[in-house]
């Protein structure tokens, strides 16, 4: 059985050419949804509970009401109303932050470029401690029409302008500077974390400890309100990109080859700019600042199946969603029963995976 | 055929090229020639649609500037002057990319191997595989010329002739390959389409040119068959370097040697 696959793999790999990668990154792709799917439920499962993975599973098979496997209502409130929205949450997030790190690499032809490195984070942070703060004065009207749906949107608009910009400044006549756009990237930040320092100022002691948890980057507070705030724009961002993936290629390879080549670069460009400014935009809203997963998850894939985004896109929402999910069970258990803000954990090991690429890549990087 | 009157290009307020006329039909080489910063590449990026221009630019009677980008990548392909990349390609990966618009004009059977097809045509059988950032620069100049070949590979398609538009294509590259370069664009010419060059070797444009375009600051200083046009009195007035342009004795092509330079 097992040498059939494996020969049958192997029959694959033969018939297929030199140079082309596609067999393997759809190995890949498999790989990773089984790996999401064993997360989400070990997710579903762990904690500090007994609600344990064989008696959701019981109860699931059976259905609910059937006597005696029927989950307890403690059980009950602790999968469906703590850790699934937390597992949903986390996924979402994860691949939103990894899709819209591999589409700025890939708009920006550059595997340094991530939301989180070059202000885009801090823009959508901007706006939504905008709303934190000014919620209840200046900003009252746009949090009593929009709901729920203020902050992830005030944080999209953030994000947004902070990316327009950051392409405005870095490319000229087709060709993005990469220290130009790292460069510009950290003004804008800083910028960006300015305003936001000043609206800190001016917050109360309420909303100051709002800021101080949400900043730091947690999946702690997830609730169903909060997946139905960000979800739905994440989602849409993660149906958009796969389209763009054929452009992105092309794009690699500069605007006017792109473009040669049938590509409608102006509107693949918009179009990727509004997908990341959003995709960002809403997880930063509902979780903070959760950094360097965007440079993470599209580099080990690029090592593992090459950098075609027609592969590259679907397998970074995939992995993206585990290695967060992964990244929140560590921040759960590593100091239980409290718990580490999960950005904390993913800028420990994002930081030196960062100075990896950057060492390896020296002497290619124009800086 | 393209068709191309009264061309001028600014950039910044700064009139770079002005009042170009231009044309190439198909069947046809037609090399651009001029010194460093006379305009070439300019016009060509005007030719592709990547610069705004005004004047009328048609391509087979369709005016470039209302042609949709998969519409003009139906009709040319363009190779750049060098293409560097910042993600780990494999040569296979790049070269496929010319076959996007799905409109190569290959036969059926073919199509599937069409890369590794492509590849043997610029001598580069045996790299599919190969990391495109870890070639030499001449041979990453061919790997963008297979992926150009891809895109137009019948050179007449649905009836219409295609034309390659090719940017310094023999820049870096040894003598052998820039024969086998030149000749892909002779033989793509041959079978019914156009081709534009940009080049720098005067010797290989005599060679494999139909038609010379020579460039002067912005300006068009001559057009016509290589035999007409070069001559002692152009190579000084346009490269500012007196030379002796001389004939081979078995015909009448043209060859100028640096040696013949009166310092």
């Amino acid at each position: 059985m097992v040498d059939s696959f494996a020969g049958r793999l192997g029959m694959a790999y033969r018939s297929t050419p030199q140079g082309d990668r596609s067999t393997r990154a759809r190995l890949v792709l498999v790989l990773l949804g089984m790996i999401l799917a064993a997360n989400i439920l070990f997710g579903l499962t762990a904690g500090a509970s007994d609600a344990s993975a064989l008696s959701v599973l019981r109860s699931w098979l059976s259905g609910a009401g059937t006597d005696g496997v029927a989950l307890s209502a403690r059980d009950s409130i602790i999968i469906y109303e703590i850790r699934l929205p937390r597992v949903v949450l986390g996924a979402l997030i994860g691949a939103a932050l990894a899709v819209s790190g591999a589409v700025m690499q890939g708009l920006f032809r550059n595997p340094l470029a991530d939301p989180g490195l070059v202000g885009v984070s801090a823009g959508a942070a901007l706006g939504a401690i905008s709303v934190i703060v000014l919620g209840g004065t200046v900003l009252g009207p746009l949090l009593a029409l929009f709901g729920i749906y203020a902050l992830p949107l005030a944080a999209f608009l953030g994000g947004l302008a902070i990316t327009i910009v950051l392409y405005r400044v870095a490319t000229r006549r087709g060709q993005t500077s990469i220290a130009t756009m790292l460069l510009a990237g950290i003004a804008l930040g800083a910028m960006a974390s300015a305003f936001s320092g000043v609206l800190i100022y001016l917050a109360d002691d309420r909303q100051l400890r709002d800021l101080t948890f949400w900043g730091l980057g947690s999946l702690a507070g997830a609730t169903w309100t909060k997946i139905l705030a960000a979800g739905p724009i994440i989602v849409l961002a993660l149906i958009v990109t796969p389209f763009l993936a054929r452009g992105l290629n092309a794009l690699a390879l500069g605007e006017a080859a792109a473009s040669h080549l049938g590509i409608p670069v102006q509107r693949l460009k918009a179009v990727a700019i509004v997908s990341v400014a959003a995709a960002t935009g809403a997880s930063v809203a509902v979780s903070g600042g959760i950094g360097f997963v965007g440079i993470v998850v599209p580099h080990l894939l690029r090592l593992l199946m090459g950098p075609d985004n027609r592969y590259l896109l679907p397998a970074s929402a995939l992995l993206g969603a585990s290695m967060l999910l992964l990244a929140d069970a560590v921040s759960r258990t590593i100091v239980a029963p409290a718990e580490l803000p999960i950005g904390i954990i993913t800028a420990a090991v994002g930081g030196p995976f960062f100075l990896w690429i950057l060492l390896r890549k020296r002497g290619v990087l124009d800086l | 055929m393209i068709e191309a009157r009264g061309i001028s290009v600014s950039i910044g307020g700064r009139r770079i090229i002005a009042d170009i006329d231009f044309d190439v039909r198909a069947g046809e080489v037609a090399a651009i020639v001029g010194p460093n910063g006379s305009g070439k590449t300019t016009f060509l990026k005007a030719a592709t649609g990547d610069l705004p221009y005004s004047g009328r630019i048609a391509v087979n009677g369709r005016d470039l500037s209302r042609l949709k980008p998969w519409e003009a990548a139906s009709m040319r392909a363009v190779l750049p002057q060098a293409t560097a990349l910042s993600f780990p390609f494999t040569v296979r990966e790049i070269v496929k990319l010319g076959l996007m618009s799905g409109r190569s004009g290959a036969r059926p059977g073919e199509i599937e191997r069409l890369p590794e097809l492509a590849l043997a045509r610029v001598d580069l059988d045996g790299f599919a595989g190969r990391f495109y950032q870890e070639l030499s620069g001449g041979e990453q100049q061919r790997v963008q010329l297979a992926r150009v070949l891809c895109q137009v590979w019948a050179p007449v398609f649905e009836g219409e002739p295609r034309y390659l538009f090719l940017d310094e294509p023999v820049s870096s590259l040894d003598i052998k390959h820039q024969l086998t370069i030149m000749n892909i664009a002779r033989d793509f010419a041959a079978r019914g389409g156009g081709v534009v060059a940009i080049l720098h070797d005067l010797n290989l444009t005599a060679m494999f040119a139909d038609r010379i375009f020579v460039m002067h600051r912005g300006r068009l200083a001559a057009a016509g068959a290589p035999q007409d046009v070069l001559n002692d009195e152009l190579i000084s007035r346009v490269f500012e370097c007196r030379m002796k342009v001389s004939t081979l004795p078995s015909g009448n092509m043209p060859f100028v040697l640096p040696q013949s330079a009166a310092l």
